[in-house]
């Protein structure tokens, strides 16, 4: 625990504002200065798109196959007209694609929660549990969650349940690790009151455990689900039929590249979405000043 | 009526911070246990907290052997340790909530309004620890164990990270608590501070380091209460046992040197 806040500012270093602004002019107004760097920020982000841009044009004009930039742009925006059309099973739009892959993501992805963050508190609270289940899941997790996928299709003959079954194993790991590792750093200071004061399992789980570990479970989630979007794509190109992936593996077979490009350009476009919001739910629930 | 610790044992690895210590301490006393960073003091409070599992030896309260934290005695911490997502009030009601499972709902809440009331926190009751200062944190830890009703108190250097100021009013409110608010009888505190535990305690017992590490030296403190601080250093005994007091623990701080 740090001291009050109000003796975080040294009083014997006092710099007046009129002193300051002998020395380096006034200070520009805080919504103006806010301005030139966010100005700053999108000038840069624009330079490397443009470098990028030129790259990819560069390599087109050498490459038949790549689509150029151009190409790759006039086909999205045809795309983003009517992302949602149902032509029957074989021809679907972008938007009904990335409906059907995040659904299956969203499942798996919330059944690992399910499972990953009681067992993982488990891990954490409790010593056996922790040497029951640490080895088994270092054995699995370095495994490709797509080494799985014979296995559940074979068991459940039905490929989108297996890719559902798939991105549960992505999931899990890292929600299950990292839930763990938080559940397992309670400080000792709030282990000592939870002792002296004899919190009961529930007061336990409630105020010291969970408080504690969820900056830790918000940041296992935020990689599960940065890992499963990756894998959904991988799974559904396996597995073919429907999902963003089956779509890009049947968008090559029909030599349509430039569909190619325009669908990886938008699931990167989801992928950060997600990404964004597991982030800030993570600031949501980092801890606040000292403990 | 009292409690007693006869040939108590601990050791951390090679290190005995506790070596057979025998100590009695009698209902209603306050004891401060004082030595250097090490000597084992905060072991020893820990110990009859029931924190720490002795090696050897045995700690009775009444006869009845002490092995685990109860609510007959309650903690206070020097790093505070208040849980940080539960407001002051929070922290107090859900401790002595835990803590006496026998009692009714609105008795803890009686015990917490009373004793956050009687450190001066109501007003900031819906305060989180991370928005008040060292010294209202530590005033509710002091309420909180107070709240509990525990008929014996441990301090564990309560005081040591607060500025002077602050550290001689929350003495004080010690004091007033453990006289006249509330039904705790004895009090155990740790303390490196030579005045500190003098003006607050009956008994001051000195703690020598390892490799010794037992009680090296009990003095009585004959000061009449309420003691008050500004004239507490003009009795002869104060003067007496703060000298002898200072002359251990310099001793001692060449033996471990």
């Amino acid at each position: 625990m740090s001291t009050n806040t109000q003796e975080a500012t040294d009083p014997s270093i006092v710099v007046t504002d009129e002193a300051l602004a002998a020395l380096v002019g006034p200070p520009p107004p805080p919504r103006e200065r806010r301005i030139a760097k966010i100005a700053g920020a999108v000038g840069w982000a624009l330079v490397g798109l443009a470098a990028f841009v030129a790259a990819w044009w560069f390599a087109s004009t050498r490459s038949p196959g790549l689509p150029s930039p151009a190409l790759a742009w006039s086909t999205l925006l045809d795309t983003l007209a009517d992302p949602f059309y149902d032509n029957g099973p074989n021809d679907k739009g972008v938007g009904l694609q990335l409906l059907t892959s995040m659904g299956r993501v969203g499942q798996g992805f919330g059944f690992a929660v399910l499972v990953g963050v009681p067992a993982g508190l488990l891990m954490g609270a409790s010593r056996r549990t922790w040497q029951a289940l640490n080895p088994i899941s270092q054995v699995l997790r370095p495994v490709s969650p797509l080494a799985w996928f014979p296995i559940w299709l074979k068991v459940s003959q039905d490929a989108p349940r297996a890719a559902v079954i798939v991105i549960f194993i992505t999931a899990l790991w890292p929600v299950l690790i990292n839930t763990a590792a938080g559940a397992a750093t309670i400080p000792q200071e709030q282990q000592d009151v939870a002792k002296v004061f004899r919190f009961g399992r529930v007061a336990y789980l409630r105020h010291v455990l969970v408080p504690n570990a969820l900056p830790s479970i918000v940041t296992g989630l935020r990689l599960s689900m940065g890992i499963a979007w990756m894998v959904i794509v991988a799974v559904e190109m396996l597995s073919g039929s429907t999902g963003i992936g089956a779509h890009v593996w049947t968008m090559y077979n029909t030599s349509n590249m430039p569909a190619v490009v325009v669908a990886i350009i938008v699931i990167g476009a989801v992928g950060m979405l997600l990404d964004l919001a597991f982030l800030r739910l993570g600031r949501a629930v980092a801890p606040k000043g000292r403990s | 009526m009292s409690l007693q610790i006869r040939g108590l044992h601990k050791t951390y690895g090679t290190q005995h911070v506790l070596r057979d210590v025998d100590l009695t301490i009698d209902t209603g006393q306050f004891v401060s246990l004082i030595g250097h960073s090490g000597c084992g003091k905060s072991t020893l409070l820990g110990a009859v907290g029931g924190l720490v599992t002795p090696d050897g030896g045995t700690i009775t309260l009444d006869g009845t052997p002490v092995t685990e934290p109860g609510p007959d005695r309650a903690m206070v911490f020097q790093s505070y340790s208040l849980l940080p997502r539960l407001s002051l009030l929070q922290n107090v009601r859900e401790a002595v909530k835990e803590a006496r499972p026998d009692r009714t709902r609105s008795w803890v809440d009686e015990m917490t309004e009373r004793y956050l009331g009687a450190v001066g926190l109501w007003e900031h009751r819906h305060k989180k620890p991370a928005q008040v200062s060292g010294g209202m944190a530590q005033r509710t830890a002091v309420a909180r164990a107070f709240a509990v009703s525990p008929r014996i108190l441990l301090l564990d250097e309560p005081f040591g990270a607060l500025d002077a100021l602050t550290r001689a009013r929350l003495q004080q409110q010690l004091i007033e608590l453990w006289g006249n608010e509330s039904d705790t009888e004895t009090v155990i505190m740790v303390t490196h501070g030579i005045d500190e535990a003098v003006l607050l305690a009956d008994r001051v017992v000195v703690m020598a380091n390892p490799p010794f590490a037992s009680v090296r030296e009990v003095f009585d403190v004959p000061i009449p209460r309420p003691r008050d601080r500004a004239t507490v250093g003009d009795h002869a005994a104060y003067k007496d046992i703060q000298h002898q007091l200072l002359a251990i623990l310099a001793e001692d701080q060449l033996v471990a040197a």
